[in-house]
C-alpha cells in the first residue's frame, strides 16, 4: 500500500486557500491547507463548526459556492491539476471517480422525484446504462446498503423514507460507480446514534471491499477515531495538527487538539464528578483572525512570539506534525 | 394518495364555496334598497310595468323559494332574460366568456413564454448585467398602465406596421387569433413581471438547495440541473400568483377589452352596471365566482402534479 507521502497520491491539495464572502466582506475560509490521501486510506478532518472543514471538502471537488473561489494553491487528482482539466472531464470525475455524501440526507435528495428516478438517473448518466439495467442495478445497490424491500423503496419519494434510509440511498448512489474516493461531509450528524453506527459500519465495509479512499469531515472525535487512518485537525481555516489517528489521539501535540480531546465528556465508573473541560473563549470570527497563530488568544500556553509565528506543520505527513513550535 | 383522489377531495371542498357564491349572487338583487323591480325600471316606470317585472323575476314569492328556483335555473345555465337586450342571458354570457377565456389564455401563454426563460436567465446570472437589464425592463413594463401599453401597441403594430387589426374580432380562426394578439400582449406585459419576479426568487432559492449541490457533486450538467431539478421545484409560487391573476383578469380585462372593442365579460359587466341590468349582474357574479374557484382548483391540481408531498 502506498502512503500519503508517495510521489503521486490519489488526491492531494497543496497550500489550498479558499476565499468566501459573507455580510462582513471577503475572508479566507481555508488558509494554505495541504492534505493527501491514497487508495484505501481514510483521512478525518476534525474541527469545530466554521473551521473550514466542509469548505475544504467542497474545494477538493471544485464546488466552492459562488461568489467564493479558490484563491491559492492547487488540487491534483491522480497527479493531474484540476485547473488543467476541462469542464466535461471534471464532470466525468465527479460522481464517478470521486463521490460525495452530505450531512443532511433529507435535503440532498430532490423532493419531487422518486428514489428510483434519482438513483437510475445517476446510473444512466455515470455508467451509461439503459433504463432497465439501471433499474436492476438500483435495486441491487439499495439491497447492498441494507435497505429492505428495495423494489418498493424505489417507487417512494424521499419524504416517505426515514433519515437513515435516505442516507443509505445517498450512499448507494455514491458507491454505484465504485469510486476511488468518497468525500463524506458529516455523514452521520443528522442521524440517531444507533443509525449513525450502522451507517459508519456500512461505510467501513464498503471502503474495505472496494479499496476506496475516504475523507471524512466531522466535529465528532469518536466518529473520526473509529473510522480514519489519519487525522487532520483544523482550526480557523488552518490544519494545526496531522498524524496517524492513534498517535494524534494518544499524544496530541497542538494545544488546540489537546483542548478538543479534553473536552470530550467521559463516563467514569469509579465515581467522583469531574467538571467538563472546555476551551476558553470562542472561535475567531471569519475575517478577524489574529496575526500569527490563530489559536493564540484562547491558548493556555500562548507566548508573545505566537503573534509572529507562521502556521506550518513541523513534520510532513504521514508523520505526526503540529503547527505549534511552543508546546512540543 | 393518488392524484385522482386528491382532485376528488379538492372538488368536494369547492362545493361549499360554490354554494356561498350562489347565495352572494342571489343577494345582489335583494341588497338593493327599496323595491328591486322599481329600481331596475327607474322612477318613471308605471305601477303595472313594475308589477309585471316582479312576477317575471319571482319577487312576489317567499325568499327561500326564490333562492331554490334561482339555484335550479342556474344549474341549467338559465339566468332569465336581460332587461336591456330582451334576450336570454345564458347565451350572451357564454359567447362573451369564450372571448374572455381566449384572451386571458392567450395572455397567460404570452407571459409564460416571456417570463420563464427570462427568469431562468436572471436567476443564473443574478446580480449581473443580464439580471439587471431583465428586471429593469420588466419593471418598466409593469409600471405602464395597460390602456397606455395597448394604445402604443396599436400605434406601432396596427397603424404603422399594419400587422394586426386595430379592433374587433376576426372571423376565421387565424384572423381571430390575430385580432386577439395585441390585447393579449397588453395583458401579458402586465402579467409577465409578476410571474417573472416570483419565479426568479424561487429559482434562486432552489439553486441554493443542497440537492442541487449534491447533483453537481455527482457530475450532472448545469442544463440538466436547471431544467429538470430546479425548475420543477420552483414553479409553485409562480402558479399561485398566476391562479389569482387569471381569476382577476377574466373580469378585470375591461380596459383592454374597451380599447380593442372586444366583446368580453369585463365590458358586459360594466355595461350591465351602467344599465342597471340586474339579472345580468347576477349571472356574471356567479360566473366570475365559478371562474375563480375553477382557476384555484387547477392551480391546486398542478401543485399536486409537481410536488408529491402535496398529495399527502
Amino acid at each position: 500500500m502506498q502512503t500519503a507521502s508517495s510521489p503521486t497520491p490519489l488526491l492531494a491539495a497543496r497550500d489550498l486557500s479558499v476565499g468566501l464572502v459573507n455580510r462582513h466582506g471577503a475572508f479566507l475560509a481555508t488558509n494554505r491547507v495541504s492534505l493527501a490521501v491514497d487508495r484505501g486510506q481514510s483521512l478525518g478532518l476534525l474541527g469545530e463548526s466554521g473551521c473550514g472543514k466542509s469548505i475544504t471538502l467542497r474545494a477538493l471537488l471544485g464546488l466552492v459556492p459562488h461568489p467564493g473561489e479558490i484563491v491559492g494553491g492547487s488540487v491534483t487528482w491522480k497527479g493531474r491539476d484540476w485547473r488543467s482539466l476541462s469542464k466535461s472531464e471534471i464532470r466525468r470525475i465527479r460522481g464517478k471517480d470521486i463521490a460525495m455524501i452530505f450531512q443532511d440526507p433529507a435535503s440532498c435528495l430532490n423532493p419531487v422525484f422518486t428514489i428510483g428516478d434519482q438513483v437510475t438517473e445517476t446510473l444512466r448518466l455515470k455508467l451509461a446504462l439503459k433504463a432497465k439495467a439501471a433499474r436492476e442495478l438500483a435495486r441491487d445497490l439499495l439491497d447492498q446498503v441494507g435497505i429492505p424491500a428495495p423494489e418498493e423503496r424505489l417507487r417512494l419519494y424521499p419524504h416517505q423514507l426515514s433519515g437513515g434510509m435516505r442516507q443509505r440511498v445517498m450512499i448507494a448512489m455514491a458507491i454505484a460507480t465504485e469510486p476511488d474516493l468518497l468525500l463524506a461531509d458529516e455523514p452521520t450528524t443528522a442521524l440517531d446514534v444507533t443509525i449513525q453506527d450502522q451507517i459508519l459500519t456500512l461505510l467501513a465495509r464498503l471502503k474495505e471491499r472496494n479499496r476506496m479512499a475516504m475523507i471524512l469531515v466531522s466535529h465528532d472525535v469518536g466518529v473520526v477515531a473509529q473510522n480514519c487512518d489519519f487525522i487532520a485537525v483544523m482550526y480557523a481555516g488552518h490544519i494545526v495538527e496531522w498524524g496517524p489517528t492513534h498517535d494524534v489521539l494518544r499524544t496530541p501535540r497542538h494545544p488546540y487538539t489537546r483542548g478538543l480531546l479534553a473536552a470530550i465528556p467521559r463516563l467514569e465508573v469509579s465515581g467522583g464528578r469531574h467538571p467538563l473541560q472546555t476551551i476558553a473563549g470562542a472561535p475567531p470570527t471569519p475575517g478577524e483572525l489574529p496575526e500569527g497563530c490563530p489559536f493564540r488568544l484562547r491558548c493556555p500556553s500562548a507566548r508573545p512570539e505566537c503573534a509572529t509565528i507562521p502556521v506550518t506543520l513541523d513534520r510532513k505527513p504521514p508523520d505526526h506534525g503540529s503547527a505549534c513550535p511552543i508546546v512540543m | 394518495m393518488s392524484l385522482i383522489a386528491f382532485a376528488g377531495r379538492r372538488l368536494a371542498q369547492a362545493i361549499p364555496v360554490l354554494l356561498i357564491i350562489t347565495v352572494a349572487a342571489f343577494s345582489v338583487i335583494h341588497l338593493v334598497p327599496g323595491d328591486p323591480a322599481r329600481v331596475m325600471l327607474g322612477s318613471r316606470a308605471t305601477d303595472e310595468a313594475v308589477q309585471v317585472l316582479r312576477e317575471q323575476l319571482g319577487l312576489d314569492k317567499p325568499l327561500v323559494t326564490q333562492y331554490l328556483d334561482f339555484l335550479k335555473a342556474a344549474m341549467q345555465l338559465d339566468f332569465g332574460d336581460s332587461l336591456f337586450q330582451r334576450t336570454a342571458i345564458g347565451p350572451i354570457v357564454a359567447a362573451r366568456a369564450v372571448h374572455s377565456l381566449a384572451l386571458v389564455g392567450y395572455a397567460v401563454l404570452i407571459s409564460l413564454v416571456i417570463a420563464v426563460p427570462l427568469a431562468l436567465l436572471s436567476a443564473i446570472r443574478r446580480n449581473l448585467l443580464a439580471d439587471h437589464v431583465v428586471r429593469a425592463l420588466t419593471t418598466l413594463a409593469f409600471c405602464m398602465p395597460s390602456f397606455w401599453t395597448a394604445l402604443l401597441l396599436v400605434l406601432l403594430f396596427s397603424i404603422r406596421l399594419k400587422f394586426f387589426p386595430t379592433s374587433g374580432l376576426g372571423d376565421s380562426p387565424l384572423a381571430y387569433l390575430a385580432s386577439l394578439t395585441l390585447p393579449a400582449v397588453s395583458i401579458g406585459l402586465y402579467l409577465t413581471p409578476i410571474l417573472l419576479r416570483s419565479l426568479r426568487a424561487s429559482l434562486i432559492q432552489t439553486l441554493g438547495a443542497e440537492f442541487v449541490e449534491a447533483a453537481r457533486a455527482r457530475g450532472f450538467g448545469e442544463a440538466r440541473i436547471l431544467f429538470k431539478h430546479v425548475l420543477r421545484n420552483s414553479l409553485i409560487a409562480m402558479l399561485t400568483i398566476l391562479g389569482i391573476n387569471v381569476g382577476f383578469l377574466i373580469s378585470g380585462a375591461v380596459i383592454v377589452e374597451n380599447v380593442f372593442s372586444i366583446p368580453g365579460l369585463g365590458s358586459l359587466m360594466v355595461a350591465a352596471i351602467v344599465q342597471r341590468d340586474y339579472p345580468v349582474i347576477v349571472a356574471l357574479t356567479l360566473v366570475f365566482g365559478v371562474v375563480v374557484v375553477a382557476a384555484n382548483f387547477l392551480v391546486d391540481l398542478s401543485y399536486a402534479l409537481l410536488d408529491p408531498r402535496i398529495r399527502q
